[in-house]
């Protein structure tokens, strides 16, 4: 087995995809957003409960491979409690370590989420990572409309 | 000539990848294609490119034989009456496309049906929503039978008298399903309704006989038959297409040109509207030329002994899941126990296995199938068992990987 897919597969990922945090729906209140990858057929539920500016918390449900559902199990661990503001910045970080770019290390806790980076070698596979992130910021922004 | 002779003159197919020898299973999605065709494209690009049906000059001349040369070799190779009946498109897609919006468009209104199947590509499934969305049309699916076949007695109940349109596709890009096209087409016929078959996954692996399939629409691409991609063949009977209008209007396509009004030239040219796809119709030929040395029954005969082959031995392994009837095209869509198809293609694809995974183009069949994705092994006439062996071993290891995590 390539050292390359043990990076890709870490053991941490693995036990999100085996044990997902944060799994199911938000009943009463949430937003709600609905998000599929058309190239694969991935999808997720995510819904948000957002109250003063601040991420409550976060549930998803959906179906998709290892790292989509690791992916959504630790963004949600890692936006509970969070400013939407921060939120968005921690997307950011997210994204720039999918592309391989630099990212700032200091700002934010990224525990679990680091695990991630190896995807970045594997360009097919940034969709796959990206889709419960995308999920995350369309439903603040459309929390900010509302409130707009 | 043996499998393993045919691979070598494929140049892409002498690499590594990921560190590993590549082993191409994903010939449903595109062929490789083979120095003849690589060649081919080469040498017009060196010698003799220049636009076509226009030029005084003399490579403008060899460009048009060229052109015009490739026409017939696409005519011979489905069995078609004319050149006239002979549309280069852009892809399948672009040619099921034309038959929509020209035929379609133009025969269709509320009351009329149009036929299809549940297994069909995206490219066999919107192009006639969108007609029956216009024309106000109802589009009707005959139901698959629990195999992934068409029953016959199905297409006569779902095809009635105020059917117009029936299109279906010849071999199933997911479940490899061969269909009866020449036996729904009589059906579609005696209902009054015409035929248009999708067969960009069989011009590529079997003998296509357009008259002995009595099929009045044809449509296949060149990039999954070892040709070049961007251009595809539309075949349509010529008392169909000389009543249907152009979908692309402009330069190449027309007789006289007024103010107001203009007509057309006469067939195929009055459906290719702007500079033809040039150097990709002789690279179609230049395919076919290949395909017709090899002989396409031998090209059926490997693929089915490699399709026959990769069952037994997935057969072998716990937890596999495959999809579709066990007489098959060449090709294999399967899933894993407890392993994501796009994790099964990663881990694959590390030891230099190329598969698909995904939808495949298909939504309303994965739907039908209960999943949100498969994995599929597609092969092709460069392929070897060693390749297969290849894969179950790759298999294996995707197994273990991801069997120590549950």
């Amino acid at each position: 087995m390539s050292s390359n897919l043990d990076q890709l597969y870490r053991q941490v990922i693995m036990d999100h995809y085996k044990n997902p945090r944060n799994k199911g729906v938000i009943e009463d209140g949430a937003l709600t957003i609905n998000m599929n990858n058309p190239t694969c057929g991935d999808r997720i539920q995510l819904t948000l409960k957002v109250e003063d500016g601040k991420i409550e918390s976060a549930k998803f449900d959906g179906e998709g491979c290892s790292i989509s559902l690791a992916s959504a199990s630790m963004m949600t661990q890692a936006v509970k409690g969070l400013a939407v503001e921060d939120a968005v910045k921690l997307s950011k970080i997210f994204y720039d370590m999918m592309l391989g770019n630099d990212y700032d290390v200091e700002s934010y806790d990224l525990g679990d989420i680091e695990a991630l980076s190896g995807v970045s070698k594997f360009p097919a596979r940034i969709k796959c990572a990206t889709l419960a992130w995308k999920a995350m910021e369309q439903g603040i922004g459309k929390k900010e409309e509302e409130e707009e | 000539m043996s499998a393993k002779e045919w691979r070598k003159l494929f140049p892409i197919l002498d690499q590594e990848v990921n560190g590993k020898p590549l082993v191409y299973l994903d010939s449903a999605a595109t062929s490789q294609k083979p120095i003849q065709v690589i060649e081919t494209l080469d040498k017009y690009y060196k010698e003799y490119n220049s636009n076509v049906h226009r030029g005084v000059h003399t490579l403008g001349t060899r460009a048009t034989d060229g052109y015009e040369g490739a026409r017939e070799k696409v005519r011979r190779f489905i069995g078609a009456k004319s050149t006239q009946e002979i549309i280069f498109t852009r892809g399948t897609t672009t040619a099921i496309n034309t038959v929509a919006r020209s035929y379609g468009m133009a025969n269709l209104s509320e009351g009329d049906e149009i036929v299809i199947t549940p297994m069909e590509h995206h490219s066999n499934i919107i192009p006639w929503q969108q007609v029956a969305k216009v024309t106000g049309a109802t589009l009707k699916y005959i139901p698959l039978q629990p195999d992934g076949t068409i029953n016959l007695g199905d297409v006569e109940k779902t095809v009635t008298e105020h059917t117009k349109i029936v299109s279906v596709m010849q071999v199933s890009n997911v479940l490899g399903t061969i269909n009866p096209i020449k036996e729904i087409a009589a059906i579609a016929h005696k209902n009054g309704a015409v035929m248009v078959v999708d067969g960009a996954q069989s011009a590529p692996h079997m003998k296509v006989d357009v008259q002995d399939l009595d099929c009045d629409f044809f449509a296949f691409s060149a990039h999954k038959m070892c040709g070049p991609t961007g251009i595809g063949v539309l075949y349509g009977k010529k008392a169909l297409l000389n009543k249907m209008e152009p979908v692309e209007f402009g330069g190449e396509m027309i007789d006289f040109v007024g103010l107001q009004e203009s007509t057309w030239k006469e067939l195929p040219w009055k459906f290719e509207g702007g500079t033809p796809i040039i150097a990709g119709a002789i690279g179609l030929g230049a395919a076919i030329d290949f395909l017709e040395e090899i002989g396409l029954d031998h090209v059926l005969k490997h693929e089915h002994e490699l399709a026959e082959y990769a069952m037994e031995r997935l057969s072998e392994l716990e937890g596999v899941t495959i999809f579709g009837p066990k007489e098959r095209a060449g090709l294999v869509t399967f899933n894993l126990d407890d392993v994501h198809p796009h994790d099964v293609a990663t881990v694959l694809d590390s030891e230099g296995i190329a598969v698909r995974a995904g939808h495949h183009c298909a939504q309303p069949l994965m739907k039908w199938l209960d999943v949100t994705a498969t994995a599929r092994a597609s092969f092709y006439l460069y392929n070897t068992k060693d390749d297969i062996d290849a894969f179950l071993k790759g298999l294996t290891t995707a197994k273990e990987y991801f069997g120590h995590v549950f």
